[in-house]
């Protein structure tokens, strides 16, 4: 029913969103551990630098992106220096915009599901000689496994549904940058319309689904 | 107080459209630069106003099928106007090519294009950018040029293509992609490069890009659509469609 190209971009996305939803677990969960005990002044400045993608337009980041990770951008010269190339128009550039794009979809759910545990597991797990690295990994983290269940669908659900950023640094190349959203944005300019319902019925039903499992999942209760 | 303030507000808006009007227009990207001057040259001689938006003739396209509120369209080729008028959304018989684009090889960097575009076969670069030549005609353009050169293969592999024209121009500007196939009407200016390098590409080399304009349905009856229109044939007006490097 797909032609091979809609397969293509569909696989593309999936592949993208898995690989950030990966490494914003790896960068994330410190970040929101942090703002979840912290007590610092910073706490205010870094909790709203982590949420400004919420707010800001996608044109914004994409335009910042673009020019950073351009060759005469910060990034774009530290790229370049590694030996890496610059990052717009591949698969990477993508993952790193897309880093910054989902960034507040899993902090925030871990950062609450952190603050949900209050202090006294935490004391419980102190007293009894566990050592502060221990009782992250045994006591903090299976608690919050929910704001981590979380955390990773929205990031992932998110992520397939970027678009904005993806138009402006991508390059729409097949296989490697042109993703679902951005195919199906081709076919209604193409006017090639029954290609792109049969792409936009898919991507309606993947996120209905996602966001039905979420909020299924434990009926009656708030969001972790 | 409030009699006097509705009074006042009735005649300014009843008054001025007596004498004027405002037509709203679609711009094709390319012609984004001409048609600001043209703008102002037409509200300054006939007192109507302009409302201008630019983007992709196909996005246009598929608004004006939708309803969108535009009056007039510019378009960046003379398909999509033909078919609107075919679908009984343009006023017949309203169509005339008001421009003939020109292709042009365009590199930010002064000395990379050279003036025979002898770059393309050397081949030193990472990304060569274009406008999608599925939905753009300078896209098509490009892609007929290098089907013409003979490199088409050779280049697809570094193809980085932008959703418009004006996209297009935005990597090769930001230094993203080496040099990029765009409209002159981009990159001159009084019948000078505004910067860079540039390969003025052959007209044998592809089909003429014919834009041509039309006055779509939703425009028949204001009279500063049709004033624009006629505006667009006019001598001040093919002056500075010529200054941005556009044929006739």
């Amino acid at each position: 029913m797909l032609s091979d190209s809609d397969l293509q971009a569909i696989g593309l996305t999936v592949r993208l969103a898995g690989v950030v939803t990966g490494i914003l677990l790896v960068l994330g969960t410190p970040i929101a551990w942090w703002l979840a005990r912290t007590r610092s002044k910073w706490k205010g400045p870094v909790g709203a630098m982590v949420a400004l993608p919420l707010v800001l337009p996608p044109s914004v980041l994409g335009f910042y992106l673009l020019l950073a990770m351009g060759p005469n951008g910060p990034i774009g010269h530290l790229t370049e220096a590694l030996g890496i190339g610059l990052l717009p128009f591949t698969f990477w550039g993508l993952v790193v915009a897309s880093v910054f794009y989902s960034l507040p979809f899993m902090v925030q759910p871990v950062q609450n599901a952190f603050e949900a545990i209050g202090e006294r597991p935490l004391e419980v797990a102190a007293t009894l000689r566990a050592s502060p690295l221990d009782t992250f990994f045994f006591v903090a983290l299976p608690l919050a496994l929910p704001g981590f269940l979380t955390a990773g669908i929205l990031t992932f659900a998110h992520t397939v549904g970027e678009f904005g950023v993806v138009l402006m640094i991508g390059g729409n190349l097949p296989g490697i940058t042109r993703v679902a959203s951005v195919q199906i944005y081709d076919h209604v300019e193409a006017l090639e319309y029954t290609e792109a319902h049969k792409l936009a019925a898919v991507m309606l039903i993947f996120s209905f689904l996602v966001l039905l499992g979420l909020y299924t999942r434990r009926p009656g209760s708030r969001r972790a | 107080m409030l009699r006097y303030a509705l009074l006042l507000l009735a005649s300014l808006t009843f008054g001025a459209e007596a004498l004027a009007a405002t037509v709203q227009v679609a711009v094709a990207s390319n012609f984004a630069g001409p048609m600001e001057l043209i703008a102002a040259a037409f509200e300054k001689s006939t007192g109507h106003k302009t409302a201008v938006s630019t983007g992709a003739t196909g996005k246009f396209y598929a608004q004006i099928q939708n309803a969108a509120p535009f009056e007039v369209l510019l378009a960046a080729d003379d398909t999509t106007p033909a078919k609107i008028e075919a679908e009984g959304l343009a006023v017949p018989g309203s169509r005339f090519t008001y421009a003939i684009g020109k292709l042009v090889l365009w590199s930010a960097k002064p000395g990379f294009v050279d003036k025979d575009g002898m770059v393309l076969k050397k081949g030193k670069f990472a990304h060569l950018a274009l406008a999608n030549p599925k939905t753009a005609p300078y896209g098509a353009a490009a892609v007929e040029v290098l089907n013409h050169l003979g490199l088409f293969k050779a280049l697809e592999p570094k193809f980085v293509q932008g959703e418009n024209i004006a996209q297009t121009q935005q990597f090769v500007a930001t230094g993203n992609a080496e040099l990029g196939f765009i409209a002159k009407s981009q990159v001159v200016k009084d019948g000078k490069l505004t910067g860079g390098s540039a390969w003025m590409v052959p007209e044998k080399l592809h089909e003429p890009i014919r834009q041509d304009a039309v006055l779509l349905a939703k425009g028949k009856d204001n009279p500063a659509a049709i004033a624009l229109l006629a505006y667009l044939k006019s001598e001040p007006a093919k002056a500075i469609i010529q200054s941005f490097g556009y044929g006739f």
